[in-house]
């Protein structure tokens, strides 16, 4: 049974968003992805630095079964990575939402954020 | 609803995520394929391969028939409980399907793969009148793979004094019965261990018994990722009825000698013998990327061959567990060096290996 946390917003991709109290957001990829992945095995992540734009491909997670497109949520840019995944992938696997985030970036634009889901629209989603 | 085994309710009961798997409703993982896959190089691990297809063949020519039908030869086959893989083929030398065949007290039996079920039965019952032959699948049977250093023991542990003395001693490629159970020294994974092939109704208990001993629920993914890292070949993938076994690394599995031994497809792959080595045929042979990335069946590669570029393809790919790196099994033209793999558009260099990455837990390529 997936979880859905209550505090959080969602994008029908699959991506989770913390909106954090500086106006930065924290994001990552939900549990109900993370069961249909499978074990994964390698993330490619953004640099730091790195102009994103909402919806375009932002990372790339394998897993053993297949190669997935990971999409930002938000346009901005990216001011920090979670390194940790570079060696221990699997930590997405066991906490989507904790350390298993993939990176901050600073929206560019906040009309963005308007648009993510609440957890209740997205849990309907992925019934 | 898809076909069940017997151990359907033992698969939910232990939390397994069910797919469609050749339209059986089979687990492809309980917790973590990488957490199982360790368990079965590490210790112990019980698969539910029941899907798999038990056809038993007696009569006065069951030896001849199968000495026609399979590119192996029975006749190696010389005394009750000892086992060969062969693959079955058609007159054009391309691969019906692969199967391991089992010499009983009385005739012999085969197991052939769950996709291929209707598809084979059809071919035998096809190649069968001009003998005395009796064809009989057997869907009475489960099969349970229980693998790992620690399976015999843990396999022995659970049965009676009389079957677990000569279990406990059964060479590689042998088998016993034991009463109308079946127990053979054989597997896909590239660890020791036993298939058990008992009777459906026996099947729960034993599961239930191997789980409280401390062996792992296995299921289809880790299966896949073990037999890979083995340099095993899947059906449907690294061979079918269009290729030869000489090009998907099975050339050691048919027996020329005697000449006068006139199997299905022989002159055909007399002839493919002849084209590789004119070096018109590929070969299947192993892949590694040791940097990141994955390699995935249906993959381009690109190689040069003589100077020229020619054009190859990944027949199976993953991430060894064992390795924590690729691999890949691949049908590539003979001679190709410096391969590189198209990933989303980026060629990749790989380095070929013998298809052959993991024995017994251990690396065994350079």
């Amino acid at each position: 049974m997936s979880s859905f946390p209550e505090d959080l917003k969602y994008t029908p991709s699959h991506e989770w968003v913390r909106i954090e109290a500086d106006g930065s957001i924290v994001m990552g990829i939900s549990d109900h992805a993370q069961e249909l992945l499978g074990d994964i095995v390698f993330i490619e992540l953004p640099s730091e630095g790195a102009e994103v734009a909402a919806k375009a491909e932002m990372s790339v997670v394998e897993s053993v079964k297949a190669a997935s497109d990971i999409y930002a949520p938000v346009s901005g840019t990216i001011v920090e990575v979670n390194q940790a995944l570079l060696d221990a992938p699997e930590i997405v696997n066991t906490s989507p939402y904790g350390d298993g985030w993939f990176c901050r970036i600073k929206p560019s634009n906040t009309a963005d954020l308007d648009a993510l889901l609440d957890a209740d629209a997205y849990a309907k989603i992925c019934e | 609803m898809g076909q069940r085994t017997p151990l359907y309710q033992q698969h939910l009961n232990a939390g397994a995520k069910i797919v469609d798997f050749g339209g059986w409703d089979m687990p492809i993982q309980y917790q973590s394929l990488i957490e199982e896959h360790h368990a079965v190089r590490q210790h112990a691990g019980v698969f539910d391969v029941s899907h798999m297809t038990v056809v038993d063949i007696s009569g006065a020519q069951a030896k001849d028939w199968l000495r026609y039908l399979l590119a192996n030869d029975v006749d190696k086959l010389t005394e009750p409980g000892r086992a060969l893989y062969s693959a079955m083929l058609n007159e054009n030398g391309g691969v019906v399907d692969d199967l391991i065949v089992y010499s009983m007290s009385e005739g012999f039996r085969l197991v052939v793969n769950c996709g291929t079920r209707e598809k084979d039965l059809l071919w035998m019952q096809s190649k069968a009148p001009d003998f005395d032959v009796r064809i009989v699948e057997r869907p009475d049977l489960a099969i349970l793979a229980v693998h790992g250093p620690e399976s015999i023991n843990k396999v022995c542990a659970l049965l009676t004094q009389e079957r677990a003395a000569p279990v406990s001693t059964l060479g590689n490629f042998r088998a016993l019965e034991s009463g109308d159970w079946f127990i053979a020294r054989t597997g896909y994974t590239g660890e020791r261990g036993l298939e058990l092939i008992i009777p459906n109704a026996d099947a729960p208990a034993l599961w239930d018994a191997l789980l409280e001993s401390g062996v792992k629920p296995i299921g289809l993914g880790a299966r896949d990722t073990l037999r890979l890292e083995a340099g095993m070949n899947l059906y449907g993938h690294d061979m079918d009825e269009e290729v030869s076994p000489l090009a998907a690394n099975m050339a050691q599995t048919i027996s020329w000698e005697p000449s006068e031994r006139q199997f299905i497809g022989r002159a055909a792959v007399e002839q493919h013998k002849s084209d590789q080595a004119a070096g018109k045929l590929p070969i299947l042979t192993g892949l590694v990327l040791e940097d990141r990335g994955v390699l995935r069946e249906g993959l381009r590669i690109v190689c040069d061959v003589d100077g020229l570029e020619r054009e190859g393809v990944i027949t199976s790919g993953s991430f060894s567990p064992t390795l924590k790196h690729s691999i890949a099994l691949a049908r590539i033209p003979i001679g190709s060096s410096n391969c590189r793999v198209d990933i989303r558009g980026k060629l990749t260099p790989v380095r070929i290996v013998r298809p052959n990455f993991v024995r017994f837990g251990k690396k065994v390529f350079e």
